[in-house]
């Protein structure tokens, strides 16, 4: 209960301090838009694969700008010592990590809520055939990308190199969630059930949610604490 | 000479004599194979060079465990030793996988799950490398690299597995631990085995070069900083 407060206590201030600069959500918006753009120039914006690839495209678009977000989750601390007051206060590494981690899901699950409609209308595509299946997806995968962005986050913090670091280091290790995510993205904007043989791709989801997670909430305090 | 230098010297010319008897098995006295004719042959080697790769990665995350639990800076070298092998065993076993699909598949790479797997754990491997270069402090640089590497560990076992998990292009499971035996001539099986243990003696002795050198690198260091502190 303690450990749920705590981190409650974090996220919403996480929520607070990017509401009030609105820093990372707005960068990382219109970068969005701006993948969504160029993307018309790499092929035919109406062809009609455009709906075979919607789910790797747009969960391409939801990487690259989350990734703005979670790259700003931990070195927003460092300005005034914030992060090392943060790891002295009573609260736990892994309250802290959880904290950060539904902070950053939420922003990002923000800007996904934003860039369909977006997507839909700039390449004439219905994805609302299944919503609360589509929900489902981009709810679980989006925690995945979020809870090893936020436990990178947290390596890359002091490093010189840090911007360029993270998405070397952050980018293989997501491609787990981004694989299933792209494929049961793709089946339910095309209106298909997942059943059978995709029923899989929804397995590995929840598994590396659930692995990732487990990993991160164990290992966060050692990462933080020098 | 120490004691670890004559340890070196021996595994590695064991390894290089083993090597040798296997090639020349594999060469002079192996038949072609039926279906593939003489390129099966690079299997006794790309086969063993993944093993190792599975190894050294799986030692790497021991030692990882291991000095987050100790805080011995002797595991961290452990760790970046057996990662740089692993990553030369993974270039050497996509290479030599390329090479046998050119032949067979007519194509040099496929996006199959178990190739593109073993690609994104390159990947992960190497960005271990990129992070500890990016880290000045030690104890910094072994705490954070220890943490990737048990991460990076994930990609290891989905390679391992993605022949089971999906229905690859990739061929499946042939060791009879796996299969439950059938799939592959018995001499064959055996010589995988055999040149698994001469790469894998000529990969210890590389470890052990690597661990000598990371010794060094740390007392030089260490004579560095007080240099600079006088």
């Amino acid at each position: 209960m303690r450990f749920l407060r705590q981190a409650g206590t974090i996220a919403v201030k996480d929520l607070k301090a990017e509401l009030r600069t609105k820093e990372a959500i707005n960068a990382s918006l219109s970068f969005a838009l701006v993948i969504l753009l160029l993307f018309s120039f790499a092929f035919d914006p109406t062809a009609e694969q455009t709906r075979e690839i919607s789910g790797g495209l747009l969960w391409l678009v939801f990487a690259f700008a989350g990734a703005l977000i979670l790259n700003r989750s931990f070195s927003r601390e460092q300005a005034n010592d914030c992060l090392d007051i943060l790891v002295a206060s009573p609260v736990s590494g892994a309250a802290l990590f959880i904290g950060k981690a539904v902070a950053n899901a939420i922003l990002i699950l923000a800007v996904e809520v934003v860039c369909l409609p977006v997507f839909g209308v700039f390449y004439n595509i219905t994805w609302t055939k299944r919503p609360w299946w589509l929900l489902l997806v981009l709810v679980l995968a989006t925690w995945g990308l979020t809870v090893i962005g936020t436990m990178f986050s947290a390596l890359t913090v002091n490093l010189r190199l840090r911007e360029l670091m993270l998405p070397v280091l952050v980018y293989p290790m997501m491609i787990p969630s981004l694989m299933a995510a792209m494929q049961l993205t793709t089946l339910l904007i095309a209106g298909e059930p997942v059943t059978g043989e995709d029923i899989v791709w929804l397995r590995l989801l929840i598994g590396f949610d659930i692995i990732f997670t487990a990993l991160g909430i164990g290992l966060v305090e050692t990462v933080l604490v020098n | 000479m120490g004691t670890r230098n004559k340890l070196i010297y021996l595994l590695a010319a064991l390894g290089g004599l083993l090597v040798i008897r296997n090639l020349y098995v594999i060469l002079l006295q192996f038949p072609d194979e039926a279906a593939q004719g003489a390129i099966y042959r690079i299997m006794f080697f790309h086969v063993p060079c993944w093993f190792i790769c599975f190894t050294a990665f799986l030692a790497a995350g021991v030692a990882s465990i291991l000095y987050l639990w100790k805080r011995r800076m002797v595991f961290d070298n452990v760790a970046v030793s057996a990662v740089e092998i692993g990553v030369v065993f993974t270039a050497t076993g996509l290479v030599t996988g390329s090479i046998w699909a050119r032949v067979i598949w007519g194509i040099w790479w496929t996006w199959d799950p178990r190739l593109t797997w073993a690609f994104i754990t390159l990947l992960v491997y190497l960005g271990y490398l990129m992070l500890r270069r990016a880290i000045d402090d030690p104890t910094e640089r072994a705490k954070n690299s220890a943490v990737l590497c048990i991460f990076a560990f994930v990609s290891v076992v989905i390679t391992y597995k993605a022949i089971d998990w999906w229905r690859t292009q990739h061929p499946g499971a042939v060791l009879s631990f796996r299969t439950g035996g059938g799939n592959i001539e018995p001499a064959w099986e055996m010589m995988l085995l055999w040149n698994f243990l001469a790469l894998g003696l000529i990969a210890a002795a590389v470890l052990l070069i690597r661990l000598n050198q990371e010794q060094v690198r740390r007392e030089v260091d260490g004579l560095r900083r007080r240099v600079h502190e006088l």
